[in-house]
């Protein structure tokens, strides 16, 4: 296989409505991209794109109407989606056409524009759900999560108040990220006593609804050492799904997680993950779900990352610990779905890269991993980046 | 140098620009029709709830018994074997107490939807479901509500039954609320 290099991301803001369309978006990231890797879309072999349900968008084949906007006209051009997870699954799907050697380069490409369903959403969301067996009970989405939080808190006995610390790291940490849509500073009794949606899930435990678009430009080591330079490197990447029948799983720990993680692991070839990550970006859609997928990325034991959280274990400037979520994630910077996602991965790129700004760690990384998860908790998308030393 | 640290692209509306006409947008209103096959196990599944019983589907293979019923166990990935017929009963495996609706408008009285794993069946088998008889508040709910309890189906009248999951018009605490 081909070593694969990262050469420049950028996304747009995340806002909760853009006057542009998706089109318009995905030319704005593409371009941030490009501008950042002192590449033109002539170096763009062939593009990826992700981008969540159709619904959203409310046009069916979400895929060929960004086409323009995604630079893929004339290309080589694949849409791939695993609902949440859709944003760092980018990074693999990007990685296997240039890893493969079928292309020298690959523009990624992670679009989300949910602000035109109406009047939310969350509406979309319903048609996940088995027409037969759970829709005419009157479903909605939060339903899922909040089912899932409390079998987590209640099988290790997490009180609400720590996890509403997720979201007080992660609002205060993305104050620095210039994408930001939902950052501040928040105590933790202001997440506890926010508006109550589905008890355990209070309004500030949960991502706001974003329009917004990101990119990645990824070369083979050909290309990227004729560019010169010190490179990031993808230096492994994981995914797994679960089964559909939702209510037939352990909602206490996310399997598929651990799965996609150890097989990003072994083609990294890390074999202690706890020493040789040095930074990750956890999906946080939900404030327990940042620790749900520490555990499931096997960065902290089954029912101990909260107690690392409360240590500081997980704090941007931590010395001693993991960083998790330095860019302020779904829950600061903001979720426009697969956007969201491949931000992470960006995240991940700009700290081995020395390039996080504000937001750089103060240990130093070498390492750094990203993961999504969606669908209907079921999937985990995992990518591990390197720095050479 | 990075993009990302640069000023970064994009034009934030508010619900404002577009009541007072400052952002130009249109309206689409399509109206989406469906109608779903049962299929096979839970067409039978449906059957069985009208009959105002629960129906799980046993794989010899891994010996599991499962709920919803497939009539293919995905782990063997073999045919399963069997119907069987499970108790009216089961434990909460997790439930929530919910304020939204679908379209996210709030309510005043919440729904506890709540994981149920039927007794009879494998562990963590459960189905989707909502609780009943256990409050109207939030701190009633959480009073009376607890990961692990036993409850118990309660079925609308035979003759309002129709062969759905809403034949069950919820579980309730075995014993009463």
């Amino acid at each position: 296989m081909n070593k694969v290099a990262v050469l420049g991301a950028g996304t747009t803001r995340f806002m909760r409505r853009s006057l542009e369309t998706g089109r318009e978006m995905c030319w704005e990231a593409a371009q941030a991209a490009l501008d950042d890797a002192g590449m033109t879309l002539d170096d763009i072999d062939c593009v990826v794109l992700g981008t969540a349900p159709d619904a959203f968008d409310g046009v069916h084949m979400k895929g060929e109407y960004l086409l323009d906007g995604a630079g893929a006209k004339g290309k080589p051009y694949t849409r791939v989606y695993v609902g949440g997870g859709t944003g760092v699954f980018m990074v693999p799907a990007g990685w296997w056409h240039v890893a493969s050697g079928a292309f020298r380069t690959c523009l990624v490409l992670a679009e989300e524009k949910m602000s035109s369903t109406q009047p939310h959403p969350q509406g979309a969301f319903n048609a996940i759900y088995d027409p037969f067996t759970e829709r005419p009970l009157g479903v909605n989405l939060l339903w899922i999560f909040s089912l899932e939080m409390n079998r987590y808190m209640q099988t290790y006995g997490i009180p609400v108040e720590t996890i509403a610390k997720v979201a007080v790291k992660n609002k205060k940490n993305a104050k620095d990220h210039p994408a930001s849509q939902v950052a501040g500073d928040f105590s933790v009794d202001e997440i506890v006593n926010s508006e109550v949606m589905a008890y355990p899930v209070m309004r500030l435990m949960v991502s706001p609804v974003t329009d917004g678009a990101a990119a990645m430009v990824l070369a083979n080591e050909d290309f990227a050492k004729k560019k010169g330079g010190k490179h990031v490197w993808v230096d492994g990447v994981g995914w797994n799904l679960d089964t559909s029948y939702w209510t037939n799983r352990d909602l206490a720990y996310p399997q598929y997680v651990e799965n996609a993680a150890k097989m990003a692991f072994k083609m990294a070839g890390i074999k202690d993950p706890r020493k040789e990550i040095h930074v990750v970006e956890p999906y946080d859609p939900f404030a327990y779900k940042e620790l749900h997928h520490l555990e499931g990325l096997q960065l902290a034991d089954k029912g101990e990352a909260p107690k690392r959280l409360e240590e500081g274990f997980w704090d941007r400037d931590t010395t001693t610990g993991i960083p998790a979520s330095p860019s302020g994630g779904l829950l600061g910077v903001g979720n426009p779905i697969a956007a969201a996602g491949l931000m992470k991965a960006i995240e991940i790129y700009l700290q081995l890269a020395g390039k996080a700004g504000a937001r750089q760690i103060k240990r130093s990384a070498q390492r750094g991993m990203a993961q999504a998860w969606g669908d209907l908790m079921q999937v985990g998308t995992v990518m591990i980046m390197g720095v050479e030393k | 140098m990075s993009a990302m640290n640069t000023e970064l692209r994009g034009t934030s509306l508010r619900e404002a620009d577009i009541r007072e006409g400052r952002a130009l947008v249109t309206e689409w209103h399509p109206k989406a029709l469906y109608k779903f096959d049962a299929g096979i196990a839970v067409g039978q599944f449906l059957d069985g709830l009208k009959e105002g019983k629960l129906l799980g589907r046993k794989c010899n293979a891994s010996g599991r018994v499962v709920i919803p019923p497939r009539m293919f166990c995905e782990i063997s990935f073999q045919r399963s074997d069997e119907w069987v017929q499970l108790a009216n009963t089961g434990t909460v495996n997790t439930f929530s107490v919910s304020f939204v609706n679908w379209d996210a408008s709030r309510r005043e009285t919440p729904q506890v939807p709540a994981v149920v794993d039927i007794d009879g069946t494998n562990p963590n088998m459960g189905i989707l479901h909502l609780l009943g008889e256990v409050g109207e508040t939030l701190d009633e709910v959480l009073q009376r509500v607890k990961v692990g309890m036993a409850v118990e189906a309660v079925w609308k009248p035979a003759e309002q039954r129709e062969g759905a999951i809403t034949d069950i018009l919820y579980f309730r605490p075995v014993g009463g609320g």
